[in-house]
């Protein structure tokens, strides 16, 4: 039988199939990327200088974030929390008085540019200076995905082990500051600093780096400073 | 394992071309993934081959062309070609480079029923 069109099998006949070849180099995320822009844009026009903060899920975006308002009380700070499931986040940062989105991807293991935009318009953006984003927690996907960010930081913790770097190279090739984090805990886990940087600038030789201790507050100091600096610039440059 | 969303973006890119050539169907789709994209080559195809059901891109073949790293070195003045996922340059092994290609995830092109 032709499988064209179904006809009895013996009928032979040509099928006439033309077919146009068209040549496009197009970004497939093509969308994603004006939409980021868009977001990037938006973000500047109420001078808003904003984070993507991704790690690993438990390296301690949101303790970070937590201690972070704390001590850079200078600027007005808003969060875009990223999850699949629940407001948790969010309520931890609302608890320190923080405006905060809380955006659930329902299964999806990352935030992409359309998902930030919906929590732009959540937050007073006239109100802030600061936004961070944080990602859903997750070394892999959202490395793909532009957010809109004008920085974004990856943030590593001790237990997880300094080979991290090599071995989900596209993360920490897009972050341009590595934060290693639980650094109290490095006298009972096999991680070693100098071995993690290393592995880092393998894959991202200008990138960062930063290590503190949330819950000690050994390194708070220079985390904020780096961030007086960068919103500084930014504020800056927009003039 | 975010190449399902990646292929709903493809297919939208399809329905496009589609509709702008008012073709009836897409025969075949040749998309370059970087290695250094974030993609995984076999992951993509699986979903490929799960999400065309339905779509203009049905019966169409997806073609993948892989797209090495490729790292300039500042100190050795060279552009390199390689498959390890670093910056390390191959010739000096030093770390003054740039990484210059095998980033990106492109529909190059396709190939449609008018």
């Amino acid at each position: 039988m032709c499988k064209e069109c179904g006809c009895a099998d013996g009928h032979r006949h040509m099928h006439k199939e033309e077919t146009k070849e068209v040549s496009l180099f197009k970004k497939v995320l093509e969308k994603n990327d004006l939409q980021a822009q868009e977001n990037r844009e938006h973000f500047e026009e109420h001078g808003v200088f904003a984070i993507n903060l991704m790690s690993s899920p438990g390296a301690g975006k949101t303790t970070l974030l937590e201690r972070t308002v704390e001590l850079l009380n200078e600027f007005k700070i808003g969060v875009i929390e990223g999850d699949l499931e629940t407001e948790i986040d969010a309520q931890r940062l609302r608890a320190k008085g923080v405006p905060a989105c809380q955006i659930t991807t329902g299964g999806a293991c990352h935030l992409d540019a359309f998902m930030v935009h919906e929590g732009i318009h959540e937050l007073p953006m006239e109100e802030l200076d600061l936004v961070f984003i944080e990602n859903v927690g997750n070394l892999v996907c959202p490395a793909s995905y532009d957010v809109g960010a004008h920085l974004n930081v990856v943030l590593l913790s001790v237990v997880e082990g300094d080979d991290k770097p090599e071995k989900y190279p596209v993360m920490f090739r897009q972050a341009q500051l590595l934060v290693i984090t639980k650094i109290d805990l490095l006298p009972y886990v096999d991680f070693s600093v100098e071995r993690a940087v290393r592995s880092a600038r393998k894959v991202n030789p200008s990138i960062d780096v930063i290590r503190l201790s949330a819950k000690t507050g050994e390194g708070l100091e220079e985390w904020v400073e780096y961030l007086r600096f960068k919103v500084r610039s930014f504020k800056r440059s927009l003039i | 394992m975010h190449e399902f969303s990646i292929v709903q973006n493809l297919l939208e890119l399809l329905e496009e071309e589609v509709e702008k050539h008012k073709a009836k169907r897409v025969c075949r789709v040749e998309v370059l993934v970087g290695l250094l994209s974030g993609v995984e080559p076999h992951l993509l195809e699986l979903a490929f081959e799960t999400f065309k059901e339905g779509t203009v891109a049905e019966k169409a073949e997806l073609v993948l062309q892989i797209e090495k790293l490729k790292i300039f070195c500042e100190d050795c003045g060279k552009e390199f070609e390689k498959e390890e996922l670093n910056a390390l340059c191959p010739s000096c092994g030093g770390l003054n480079t740039r990484i210059v290609g095998g980033q990106e995830l492109l529909l190059k092109s396709v190939e449609l029923e008018v």
